[in-house]
Order: C-alpha cells, then structure tokens, then sequence
C-alpha cells in the first residue's frame, strides 16, 4: 500500500448513493426541518477542542474532513480530493478541493490546514498527540496542497482526518487567539453542509442549510434543531409522537428500544457507528493482592458469561468480544486469541490452584467493582458480574459514583478491584486500544486509558514498533502478536462489542451513508413524504394556534 | 416604618445579620464543593472519551486550577463581595449571562406552580375543613395525600404520556415551538408548553397548602375571638372571611416563602422531564460537572434569595397580623 490514488468527490457522491440500499433508487427531496435530540447538551460545538460525543454528533455538520469513511472504514474524497503516501510512508500528500469557503466567505486553503496541524492537532487535541506527533513539518507549496514530513511512517494518520478525528478550523479566526477559549468555539464557522445559526443554552441548537456547499444540490433538509431532552423517557414519548424524527448513540434506554423498533413509524438503526467501533470490558487491576494473579484473572473470565451479557444485560445490542481489537477492524482482529469461555469449573479449579480456597462460609475473598456511571445498562453489567462471580466464590460489593470521582478512582488513584467502561477502538487500534494497555499511562490521571495498572515492556515495545511501521501488513502482524499477548496475561477481560443504536422516522431517508455517520454529515439525509415540504410539527402547531 | 428609630435599628439589624449569612454561607459552599473528587478539566476530558496530559494542563491553566487553594479561595471572596459572579470555563460565558438566560424560564414556572397551588391549595383546605369529616373533606384530603405521596416526575411522565402522547393536545417538552419568534403566537406558544410541567408542580405543591389551610383553618375555628364573633350575630360567611381565612393563612404565607427562597433551585425533576431549561437543572449539570463557578453562583444567589424571601414574610405577618411587631 505505497500508493493509493483516490477517485473525484462526485463519482464518490454517487458511490455514496448506492451505499443507502433499495431506498437510493429513489430521488432525494429537497426542503424540510429536521427535528434531532442532542443528549447530553454539548460543551461547546467544536470537535477539534472537545472529542465529546455531543459535540461531535453536531460539529460534524458544520465541518467537513479532509476525508469520510465509507462503510467498510475506507477513507473517501471530502476536503481533501485525493491524497497519496510516499513509497517510504514518510510523507503524506493531500491535494484539497478548489473553490471551498468558509462559511462566513473566506476561501478554504492549504493555510487552514497547516495551522490547524501544528496549533491545534500537535498540541491541545485530546486525542492527536499521538497520531500526528510523528509530523515534523507541514509544507503548502500551494494554497490547495499540502504535504506532511514525517519523521516516523505513521498510517494511523488515514484512519483519523475526518471531520471529529481532525477538525479543521479556520486560521484566519483563531489564529493569535487563546485556542480554547475562542468564541468561535461556541458559533462555530466550518466549511460545511450546514451553517450553525443559535444556541440557546439547555433548550435547542439549530442549523441552517449551506447555499454555498461545495456538494451541489446538497444538503436536502432545510434545517435542522437539535433539541436538548435530559429524561430519557421523555426522548421516548418524542420519538414515539413524531416531534423529534431522530436521535442517536442509544438514546432510550434498552427496554423501549424493543418497543419503539416496532412502531411502524420508527426505525432503529445500528450502522454508522463502525468508525467508533467500541467494546465493553473490566479492567482488573492488577495491583491488588488477589487479582495480581492471572489465574485469579482468568478465573474471572471463565466465570462470565459473555453470551449471557450480550443477550440478556444488553438486549441482544452487543456481540461476545474476544479481543480488545473488536472484528470491526476485519484486517487487525485476531480470532486465534487465548480464549476464556464460560466454565465455572474450570473457574472454582483455577482458584483453587491460586490458593484461594472457599472459606467456611463459602467465600474466597471480597473485591469491588465500581461500574461506567453512564446509566443502567453499565449497573446491570455490574450486577450480573456480582451473581457470577458468587457463584465461584467471590464476593463483590458495588460502588456507584459520578464521572468526575470514577475517572479519578480509576485512572487517578488508582483505588478499585474491577471497574468496567468501554472504549472507542476508532479504525486504528493504534488510535483506540493500545491507550488502555501501555504502561506510561498508569496513575497519571488521565481519563480512558490504561485503568487495571499492566506493565509489560514486550507490549510497550510492540506499541511503539507498530506506530513507526511503514509496511500495513507488518503492522497488522505486530497488532496480532499484541492481542495474543494481552489476552494471555488478561489485565483487562473484552466483554461485548457494543452496538449502539440510532431511531429516526421511517421518512428520514440515508439517514446512514457513513462508517462514521455519527460524527458525520446529515447532508445526504432526506424526507420522502410530507415532511419535506412542510414546516417542523412545532411550527404547524403554533401557527394553527396563532391563526 | 424605616422612618422611626426603631425601624431603622430593625432595617440595619437585618442587613447585617444577612451579609454575615450569605458570607458564610459562601465560604462554606466554597470549601464543600472543594472536597468533592475530581475537577472540571477531568470531567471535560472523560467525557471527550480520550484525553492526555497536555491537554488535561491546558485545561487546568485555562480554568485556574492550577493556582494553590489559597489563591482561588482568596479570588473568590473578592469577586463575591464585588457582586462579580465569576466566568464558566466549561460553558465560555459568563456566570451571570448563563443564569440571566435561565432565569425568565424558571421564574415562569415557579410563579405559575406556586400560583395554581396556592390559589387552589387554600380554596381546597378551606372547603375540607368547613365540611371537615363529610364527603368532600375525605375526597378532598384524600386527593391532596395522592399527590403529595406520587414522586413528581412520575406525575410528569403520566401526564405527557396521556396528555401529550395519547390526546396530543400539549407538546412533550421544552418551553417554545422552535421557529415561533415574538408577538402574542409566541406568548400563547409558551404558555401551551408551560401547562403541563406548571400543572404537574402545582399538583405537588398543592397537595401542601390543602393540608396546612385545612389543619389552619380548624384550628382557627374554635378559637375564641371566632365564638365572640359568632355571639355577636355575624353571618356565618362573613366570619369565615373576615376572622378564620385570614387568620388562617399565616402558615401557608410562611411556606411559600420558604419555597419562594428556594426558586432559584428550581425545580430539578420537573424541569428535567419537561426539558424546561431552568435554572435547576443548570445547577445540577454544574454539580457533576464540576463547574464550580457556575454553581457557587447560583448558591450565592440562592443564599441572598432566602434572606429576601425571610425578610418578606416578617413584613407580610406584621401586616396580617397586627399584634406581630418587627423586632430585629
């Protein structure tokens, strides 16, 4: 993979088309207001400052990348028409699209991109540091090109330039600003499919169509509200009366998901989440006296059972993971991984031979679990982890607390037994996974990322080899060997690969072209019905009311 | 009555007593909200979902976190005593904007709630005790226990499920149709919205006054100056008006400035299952974010709220009831 030349936006926008199934054969629609739930309400509405889900599910509308990802997690022709990697990988090549503006009229340049890089992505962004620290310069021989010095190969670089994993923003508003203190950050002006127009704090953010898009005729939709609905069940009732035709990232909790699916006006929606692509696991921390072991390790996983976990706790909106690579990520997964299925007596066998026999009340020895205070569904893991592990003979005792104190106790102090979150594994594992297993993380306080304490030089060795790697199928190579490895010494135990879940209404069209369709653009979504030439349901209400 | 000098010693007594009290309770939310675990850079960067060191320093530096204790405590005592409420790193405005911006929302609903539960709290209370033991006395005290025992949000979900689901005759949440901008549409439109979320409170709280103005007016009922009234040969209806309502209403006007002090908490359940962007549920968003400027704001505010409130109700029983004099 020396050279990779792309094809043009527009054969893209039509591949784009074919990839919404049998409703592409019909012709979008233009016109109408598209009423979405944001929840929470975001921070502030630029990605490239704050990775937060919120704000991503917004900013990525007002933002293009320098490229979006198909289905299948392949880079396609946005900002950047195409791009190509010098045959020793140490310089990447982007070629922009002419004629781009800004959306307060400004031309779109190489400059923007450059600044960006080397104020914004290098240094302050949450994630970047890594991905882009191996640039050495930037280079704009042109106002529509711009080329990276590596002083490193670094292919994970492809795997993050859209619109949330590298945001592009507008030098000629930030530049000599305080970056994150920037009003812009607020309003943000991007190059995008639609235009923000307000925000009003706790109630609504609403968008504008984009005349001037790039795309021509796109987007469909007029505009759209995302409207802030903190109880979930009132997101549900929402839904259910067609006042919002969207919402995303499991907006209702499980149980109502089953019976809004079937609502004949209703869709519930499971791709466009690929590019996250994230898993569910227990962080073991292997500190502590009993867990330090790894057959006590391994005895907890061979305690659970995953099946149980995704079918039952969640609904059937997981799959069993095997690996901390989810198989999302086909060309990194490794199915030959050491494997722990449920087997409580291979589970009771293994604590016996660690030492811990059951005591005269049946009980081995105690831990805690504090479980991802992001709702019920994270309680519920908890809870069947407390019946599991009883049954072998320990005994677990729950702990429940905000995200500020979680993330401190985890990845702060470090004072828990086992605690679960999940991650984003992104289209790289080098971006998502190896955070949670490199031992220069451990008790720096840093939120998601190595929590269970594992130190092994071989994995840090074999991280940092495949960040350099220019070959991808001697990286792909390196990543297969760390999975073997973590899953022999078992800090953290994979649980399910998580599938979240979008509703919208079964008129909102191509709702979903995107592998990262959540962070992405709603410019391809359209109404086939009434909708599309009619003012929001709210808008109709107050007007019969005012009439 | 400032004019006299004991009023004037009754104003200065009070003015001072709540500057101390508001200080105080300054301080002491400042040291409160300092031990929770966790800062608001951490809670930004966990919920980024991938952070690194920089990142969490640049946030600290931008938000002042990285200055010793004694400097921010040192900072905000000086801001509180200029009135200055300070700046919401996490938001990127200004303390008193983001509260300003909430405020009409929450005023709205808890005028509207307290209202209808006060107006129909006392009707109620009153018409149980004048047939206190009959059909409508058991009806009436029963209803006011239902609604008093039904957690509120459940009263809210019941309400938008029926009301707004099923009949759809009022929206599921929010305060305005997005799109309606002014003119009496807009008024009319804020007021559809308000019924519910206005109607599921007002239950709440009137469950309250029915029970005090009853328990109230019974016990007013038997006292003498009432039986010399009755001696005298005045009409019954005119007794009741004149002598036992009036009375009768000096525990329901200290309730209601007990909770008029407390609108600035707002009213966290409701708004959150109506979506009313209040200030309530700003100040519990600012608690797990740990925004702390933000929500010792909305506590400092709160804090001069009830010394308001306090001072209100001491004014008001010396008007219904003469023989209550102001002392300091």
């Amino acid at each position: 993979m020396s050279r990779r030349c792309f094809l043009l936006g527009t054969a893209a926008a039509v591949a784009a088309l074919a990839f919404a199934g049998p409703a592409a054969a019909q012709t979008p629609r233009r016109g109408g207001i598209l009423s979405a739930i944001v929840q929470p309400e975001p921070v502030t509405l630029t990605s490239a400052i704050n990775t937060a889900a919120p704000t991503g599910f917004i900013s990525g509308n007002v933002f293009d990348g320098l490229v979006d990802y198909d289905l299948d997690l392949k880079p396609r022709p946005a900002l950047a028409e195409s791009w190509e990697i010098a045959p020793d990988a140490l310089s990447i090549t982007f070629r922009l699209r002419r004629g781009v503006k800004w959306h307060d009229g400004k031309p779109f340049t190489a400059a923007d991109v450059k600044w960006t890089l080397e104020n914004v992505w290098k240094t302050i962004h949450p994630r970047n540091q890594a991905t882009f620290g191996r640039v050495r310069a930037v280079e704009t021989p042109d106002d529509h090109t711009v080329i990276l010095r590596l002083s490193e190969p670094s292919l994970a670089i492809l795997s993050s330039v859209n619109a949330n994993g590298a945001q592009i923003l507008p030098k000629h508003l930030y530049e000599g600003t305080d970056i994150l203190s920037n009003p812009y950050n607020n309003k943000p002006v991007g190059t995008g499919a639609f235009v923000f127009k307000e925000w009003s704090r706790g109630s609504h953010i609403v968008l504008e169509r984009n005349p001037d898009y790039w795309d021509k005729d796109k987007p469909y939709l007029d505009r759209i509200v995302f409207r802030v609905i903190p109880d979930a069940a009132a997101r549900a009732a929402a839904l259910e009366k067609g006042e919002v035709q969207y919402a995303a990232f499991s907006p209702v909790p499980l149980k109502d998901a089953e019976r809004l699916a079937k609502l004949p006006m209703l869709r519930v929606e499971t791709r466009g989440y690929e590019w996250l692509s994230p898993w569910l696991f227990f962080d073991l921390n292997v500190d502590n006296p009993q867990l330090k072991d790894v057959r006590v390790r391994r005895a907890i996983a061979h305690a659970i059972d995953r099946q149980a976990i995704a079918r039952i706790v969640w609904y059937g909106f997981g799959k069993p993971a095997i690996s901390p690579v989810p198989s999302t990520l086909a060309a990194f997964h490794d199915e030959t991984v050491p494997q722990y299925p449920f087997d409580p007596k291979r589970a009771e066998a293994l604590l016996d031979e660690a030492g811990f026999t059951r005591g005269p009340d049946g009980v081995r020895f105690s831990l805690t679990h504090d479980f991802l205070p992001y709702g019920d569904d994270y309680k519920r893991t908890g809870e069947y982890l407390k019946q599991a592990l009883k049954r072998v003979g320990i005994e677990v005792t729950i702990r429940s607390q905000d995200t500020a104190s979680f993330t401190k106790r985890v990845y702060g102090d470090r004072d828990f037994d086992i605690s679960s979150t999940w991650f984003a594994a992104f289209s790289d594992p080098q971006v998502g996974v190896t955070r949670a297993y490199w031992s220069g993380w451990i008790g720096k306080n840093t939120p998601w990322t190595n929590g269970s304490g594992y130190r092994n030089p071989e994995i840090d060795g074999l991280i940092a080899q495949a960040q350099g790697e220019a070959d991808q199928a001697k990286r792909i190579a390196l990543f297969k060997q760390f999975q073997q490895i973590v899953q022999r010494d078992l800090p953290s135990i994979p649980l399910i690969e998580l599938r979240f879940f979008s509703l919208h209404a079964a008129d909102l069209k191509d709702v979903v072209t995107r592998g990262d369709q959540i962070y992405g653009s709603l410019k391809n979504a359209w109404f086939d019905g009434p909708r599309a030439d009619s003012k929001s349901t709210e808008a109709k209400n107050t007007e019969a009311k005012s009439n | 009555m400032i004019r006299t000098p004991a009023g004037r010693l009754f104003w200065a007594r009070r003015l001072a007593q709540m500057v101390l009290v508001v200080l105080g309770i300054g301080t002491v939310n400042f040291l409160l909200l300092h031990l929770a675990p966790g800062d608001a850079a951490q809670v930004l960067a966990g919920e980024s979902g991938s952070a690194s060191p920089e990142y969490l320093a640049a946030l600290r530096r931008q938000f002042g976190l990285d200055q010793p204790f004694p400097v921010q405590f040192g900072h905000y005592i000086l801001r509180l005593v200029t009135f200055d409420l300070g700046f919401s790193h996490r938001q990127g405005l200004p303390v008193a904007t983001l509260i300003l911006d909430r405020l009409p929302a929450t005023l709205l609903l808890m005028s509207a709630s307290i209202g209808l539960a006060v107006l129909l709290g006392c009707a109620l209370g009153f018409l149980a005790a004048r047939r206190a033991g009959g059909l409508a006395d058991a009806l009436i005290s029963g209803l006011a226990l239902l609604f008093y025992a039904t957690p509120v949000f459940w009263v809210g979900l019941m309400l938008t499920v029926v009301f707004a689901v099923w009949l759809d005759w009022f929206p599921v949440g929010g305060m305005r149709a997005i799109g309606a901008t002014s003119g009496p549409g807009a008024i009319l439109d804020i007021a559809h919205h308000l019924v519910l979320p206005a109607t599921t409170l007002g239950l709440f709280y009137m469950a309250t006054y029915t029970r005090l103005m009853r328990a109230s007016v019974l016990d007013v009922q038997d006292r003498d100056f009432v039986r010399t009234a009755r001696a005298k040969g005045l009409a019954d209806g005119r007794i009741a008006w004149r002598h036992v309502l009036r009375n009768a209403t000096l525990p329901v006007v200290t309730t209601v400035g007990v909770q008029v002090g407390s609108i600035l908490g707002g009213a966290v359940l409701v708004e959150t299952v109506f979506a009313w962007p209040g200030l309530g549920r700003l100040a519990f968003e600012a608690l797990f974010q740990r925004d702390l400027n933000l929500l010792l704001g909305i506590l400092f505010l709160s804090s001069i709220l009830v010394g308001v409130a306090n001072l209100a109700v001491d004014l008001a029983y010396a008007r219904l009831d003469p023989r209550i004099g102001l002392q300091g």
